[in-house]
């Protein structure tokens, strides 16, 4: 067994595009979830109106790519109000079912033959994002502390996405301490009680679907950006359920639980991976139970036995705070 | 920011007696100077009429309750009063301006303010941001201002302020920092009453503030409730405790089955043969004798008494009463 090299991609990963993708989603879906008490199980949709915003707008339309990432923003704005502006009213459960239900409508349209002109249908769009590659002012090289280093590529992304992340996670910090935060909150403890001190609940609940459904697309753009592609089929509704994960993991209602969650999660998945690979090559692991191939699903067994082990032991997440978890019983 | 209160406030529950000494003691009478004015209002239930008030004045800056037995339609004129639902007919107008299908939110800011007969901690935020909730015309409660901290910085210590005094007042200071998850039944009353106080309303509707509470607190919460008028605000409340309704009250609503069928001075209803009728649920003939008419006036009593009993353990499922 190389545990070196298991520790090594376990970092890189846990430092990786994929990380901050996640860290950014997930931070929108604690704005949601965690803050208001609003289940949006369609966070992939914002990812995927993000990421195809700016394809569509580089590759179709012939446009920059800074002008792409204001379509794709303009995109998730008129996402969350075609959400949110018939489900806010109606009790939580109908938030839930109207976004899983979006995401995969955005999926399927943008894979479908009809629509194939623009986005490409189920093979996606490429090659969209030299713009941001050409200003990267990393002379060619690899950076990082040896032996985690990135080529100068990944390295601008990086700085690019986690300083994203780190504009993110701020904004959420001060929003959250502010009189406005005080409102999210109070809705996700009883909104009556916030409607019956003079609060708009509606437009607070629409306040924060857009804020966090603005974030889940950011995270979209980082993805497009950093694989210079879109596929439909990569916004399946599991990313969604990734980014809970990941909130989970973290804790809930914290400022940086997605972001040390997201680092963990892809940490975890990378270890795991690693280290059942090697398991199956040397052939500790026989055969006849794993092969090669399965690795990428006995991988989510383990990371779902973990998550399962941290639920029972620390249900609050990383960061949470258990007295919280205790209160949380609706009387 | 105050919302609208009254400068025409009575100064004490004794001043307020005064000044509804002419009036008559007959369901739907007019008052010299009406906060609330009710016409027609009506909410069916499928085939059961839960509220239906023909016409209702309720005075400024006094207090007044409004008892009836259990299903009377109370709560849901809180309901209806609050846009928490919404009436079959009807019109209100509040401090002179028409309430009637106005979202809930709007109705609080126009200075309308009603407490739960369940109440609405919000759990997993601390006591004093659960008062801080309550003031209005935050300046912070903007996204973007929000973001720049020193616009709402100064609003919010003076908001914090006022939150702790109030809380020090409803004896609830040392409890300020804690998760209002962690507050007794009877705290959780104190808190909610203190959080609608944040708003400084011109009026209040609580819906049985003693339901619940233990003697100690209750007799607190009395002495908060008969402050309100002197600062400015109208109260109108539900109460079954009939020793309550004598104590604090300038005047008494009577609801049975969804109409006003009597009110008047606290001394007076007690004796009213409709009131009687309402909580005996029989009709009697007129008492033959003073002594057989104070004994009716006694078991009368008696049985709004059982009623306090009875509804401080709820029956019913939280969805079912706001
Ligand atoms: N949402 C509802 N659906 C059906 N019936 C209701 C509803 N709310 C109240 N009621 C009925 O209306 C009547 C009045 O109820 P309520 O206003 O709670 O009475 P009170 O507060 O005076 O005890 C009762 O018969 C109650 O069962
Ligand atoms: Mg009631």
């Amino acid at each position: 067994m190389d545990w070196g090299l298991i520790f090594e991609n376990g970092l890189k990963a846990g430092v990786g595009d994929f990380a901050a993708v996640f860290a950014l989603a997930a931070i929108g879906l604690n704005v949601h979830f965690g803050y208001t008490g609003l289940l949006n199980f369609g966070q992939v949709g914002f990812m995927a109106v993000g990421a195809y915003g700016i394809a569509v707008a580089v590759t179709y339309l012939g446009t920059s790519l800074w002008l792409g990432l204001l379509v794709g923003l303009a995109a998730s704005v008129v996402l969350a109000l075609l959400l949110g502006l018939p489900t806010l009213r109606l009790r939580a459960d109908y938030l839930a079912i109207v976004t899983i239900a979006a995401s995969e409508i955005v999926r399927l349209m943008v894979r479908s033959v009809s629509l194939r002109e623009y986005t490409g249908g189920s093979s996606g769009l490429t090659q969209f994002a030299d713009d941001f590659y050409a200003i990267n002012p990393f002379a060619p090289g690899r950076y990082g502390i040896s032996p985690i280093t990135f080529t100068e590529r990944q390295t601008w992304l990086l700085l690019v996405a986690w300083l994203a992340v780190a504009i993110a996670a701020a904004m959420v910090f001060v929003l959250m301490r502010s009189p406005w935060g005080r409102v999210l909150k109070s809705i996700r403890e009883d909104e009556d009680a916030a409607r019956s001190l003079g609060k708009n609940v509606y437009w607070y609940k629409m306040q924060s679907l857009l804020f966090g459904g603005v974030l889940g697309s950011i995270a979209g753009f980082v993805l497009a950006i950093s694989t210079q592609s879109v596929q439909p089929d990569t916004f399946s509704p599991d990313l969604t359920f990734f980014a809970y994960v990941v909130l989970i993991l973290g804790g809930t209602a914290r400022v940086l639980g997605p972001v040390v969650g997201a680092m963990i999660f892809w940490m975890l998945l990378s270890a795991t991976d690693n280290l059942l690979r090697q398991a199956v090559r040397q052939e500790y692991i026989p055969t006849a139970i794993m092969d090669g191939v399965q690795v990428g699903q006995v991988r989510f067994m383990l990371v779902g036995l973990a998550l399962m082990a941290l639920m029972a032991y620390r249900p609050q997440g990383i960061f949470g705070d258990r007295r919280e978890i205790e209160l949380d019983v609706r009387r | 920011m105050s919302a609208g209160r009254s400068t025409s406030a009575v100064g004490s529950t004794s001043a307020g007696r005064g000044v509804l000494e002419g009036v008559a003691p007959q369901p739907g009478v007019a008052k010299p100077d009406p906060i609330l004015v009710l016409d027609g209002v009506r909410r069916r239930f499928g085939g059961l009429t839960a509220v239906d008030v023909e016409h209702l004045e309720v005075q400024r800056g006094m207090i007044t309750a409004l008892i009836g037995p259990n299903g009377a339609g109370k709560t849901t004129l809180f309901n209806l009063l609050t846009g928490f639902d919404q009436a079959d007919a009807g019109s209100w107008s509040f401090d002179g301006s028409d309430l009637a299908g106005l979202p809930t939110h709007q109705v609080a800011r126009r200075g309308l303010l009603r407490t739960f007969q369940l109440t609405k901690a919000l759990s997993r935020l601390s006591v004093v941001e659960n008062m801080k909730l309550g003031a209005t015309g935050q300046r912070g409660e903007g996204f973007l201002s929000a973001l720049i901290s020193p616009l709402w910085r100064d609003q919010e210590r003076e908001i914090e302020q006022r939150a702790r005094a109030l809380l020090r007042r409803f004896q609830l200071e040392h409890l300020a920092e804690d998760f209002a998850g962690t507050l007794s039944g009877g705290q959780r009353k104190l808190l909610e009453m203190a959080r609608a106080l944040m708003a400084e309303p011109a009026m209040v509707l609580l819906d049985e503030p003693m339901a619940g509470v233990n003697p100690a607190l209750a007799q607190s919460l009395l002495g908060h409730v008969r402050t309100l008028p002197g600062d400015g605000t109208s109260v109108l409340f539900v109460e079954h405790d009939m020793d309550v309704v004598h104590d604090i009250s300038d005047w008494v609503v009577v609801m049975a089955e969804g109409r006003v069928i009597a009110e008047g001075p606290p001394e007076a209803v007690g004796a009213n043969p409709a009131v009687i009728d309402a909580y005996l649920g029989t009709h009697h003939d007129a008492p033959a004798d003073e002594g057989e008419e104070r004994a009716r006036l006694e078991d009368a009593e008696a049985r709004m008494e059982a009623e306090a009993t009875s509804t401080s353990t709820p029956t019913r499922t939280a969805g079912d009463d706001r």
